[in-house]
């Protein structure tokens, strides 16, 4: 049986495209305070400014789709209400994108099984029915192209590189597969997405990632993970413990001073 | 067949709008005005006042609001009092609206324009061809896809060996 709150989004337009504006900023939002938490640590002064570049892109991602689903909204709520006085069951971000940064393996693999999901969501945004998320769609896709060249270089050179560096990639890719589940298989809200706005089709970007994911690995000469099982619960505000530590830190400054600006 | 333009009226004001935001630099990349980075998209005079069109470049980039700011003051030096911007996304900018004096600008300055159109096989191929901004050859190494700012990468020239900033193709 649908829950009531199911059933609402179902039968209001409207209410499904906000909710699918957080989800795609919680995504942008959370994986861009993940990576501005390394900034100053990276390995090379090159992939120090490429991470913060990556992570800023992130940033002002989150910010345009934060307001739009404020001004839908209309209730006054603005990015700074939804990234700063939410708690953590409202986020709705991948289990994937809130995994700790770990070491440099682990920052690139959960980097490049995100991108390649999110760049082929964001193409098919651009062919949605509402404008303005199409706008930000095409703007979007271009940065995440350019994350992607990079992240696929990292993952080929560390998989095809040294025994250790070889192994620690395969162990990151292997950690991490059990995330992608939830990215590829749709909820209520992602078929309201696509019946509605003619949003994505999860079933088919599921074939579009694998295809492109295994050509990635077969070029890093990482095997592919098999059929296991998957977590899932970000879509629905449901995270893993790393979660909260993550939004205690990024809303510190909210919660001691409320209403701070400058 | 001659084009005459009209000799007063709004379209002269508009002229010497854009004339004056000619003037305004980018402030990350000072050499450049924000017409010829080519991120002012429209000028629109009404009785209300003057609107201004802006096309952000990358979504985080932390210019645009300063960008944004400098194009009211500009104006508001130049007596317009009412000035409003707004955001356009689409088309969404790309390096194509560089115009060919900012491209000249940008080399004279020592950084490489971006080469060639955008396009999304530039964004995801590997290859590209880059020339070396100082002695023109294109003989010349990425040493990182990022740099300074949002908009560069880094090369270094295996000619002159001088490292230099490229404007990345996006």
């Amino acid at each position: 049986m649908l829950s009531p709150g199911i059933e609402q989004f179902r039968m209001n337009k409207e209410e499904a495209l906000i909710s699918y504006l957080l989800r795609l900023g919680d995504n942008a939002l959370v994986l861009g305070q993940r990576l501005i938490e390394i900034v100053a640590n990276g390995p090379e002064l090159e992939e120090e400014l490429a991470n913060a570049n990556i992570a800023l892109d992130y940033l002002g991602q989150a910010r345009m789709f934060y307001s739009y689903a404020g001004e839908l909204e209309g209730n006054g709520r603005g990015e700074d209400d939804f990234a700063f006085l939410r708690d953590e069951h409202e986020f709705k971000n991948f289990l994937l994108v809130e995994q700790p940064n770990g070491n440099f393996a682990d920052t690139i693999a959960r980097q490049v099984l995100f991108d390649v999901f999110y760049r082929l969501q964001l193409d098919a945004l651009i062919l949605c029915s509402d404008e303005r998320l199409a706008e930000i769609a095409a703007k979007s896709v271009k940065e995440i192209l350019y994350h992607l060249r990079h992240g696929k270089q990292w993952l080929i050179r560390l998989g095809d590189g040294t025994e250790k560096s070889h192994q620690r990639i395969t162990k990151s890719v292997q950690k991490f597969w059990r995330y992608t589940g939830e990215m590829l298989s749709g909820d209520e809200l992602d078929d309201a997405m696509k019946k509605e706005w003619n949003g994505p089709d999860l079933k088919l970007l599921k074939d579009e990632w694998r295809k492109e994911v295994a050509v990635i690995l077969n070029e890093a000469t990482i095997s592919l993970p098999g059929e296991q099982w998957m977590a899932a619960g970000g879509k629905q505000g449901h995270h893993t413990e790393h979660f909260g530590y993550l939004i205690a830190e990024m809303q510190y400054m909210q919660r001691a001073y409320p209403g701070a600006s400058w | 067949m001659q084009v005459v333009k009209p000799k007063t009226g709004s379209c002269e004001r508009e002229e010497q709008i854009w004339a004056w935001l000619a003037d305004v630099p980018d402030p990350e990349i000072p050499v450049l005005s924000l017409v010829d980075l080519g991120i002012v998209r429209g000028v629109a005079i009404s009785s209300d006042g003057v609107e201004v069109s802006v096309a952000p470049t990358y979504s985080g980039c932390p210019a645009t609001e300063v960008i944004e700011q400098s194009i009211i003051a500009e104006l508001q030096k130049n007596g317009v009092q009412n000035v409003s911007l707004k955001r356009v996304l689409s088309p969404p900018w790309t390096t194509d609206w560089i115009s060919e004096v900012g491209r000249d600008k940008l080399r004279a300055y020592g950084i490489a324009p971006p080469e060639g159109s955008m396009s999304k096989r530039e964004l995801t191929g590997i290859k590209r061809t880059v020339h070396c901004p100082r002695c023109g050859v294109d003989n010349t190494t990425l040493v990182s896809e990022f740099g300074s700012t949002p908009c560069k990468a880094s090369y270094k020239c295996d000619e002159c060996l001088e490292p230099f900033e490229y404007f990345k193709c996006i």
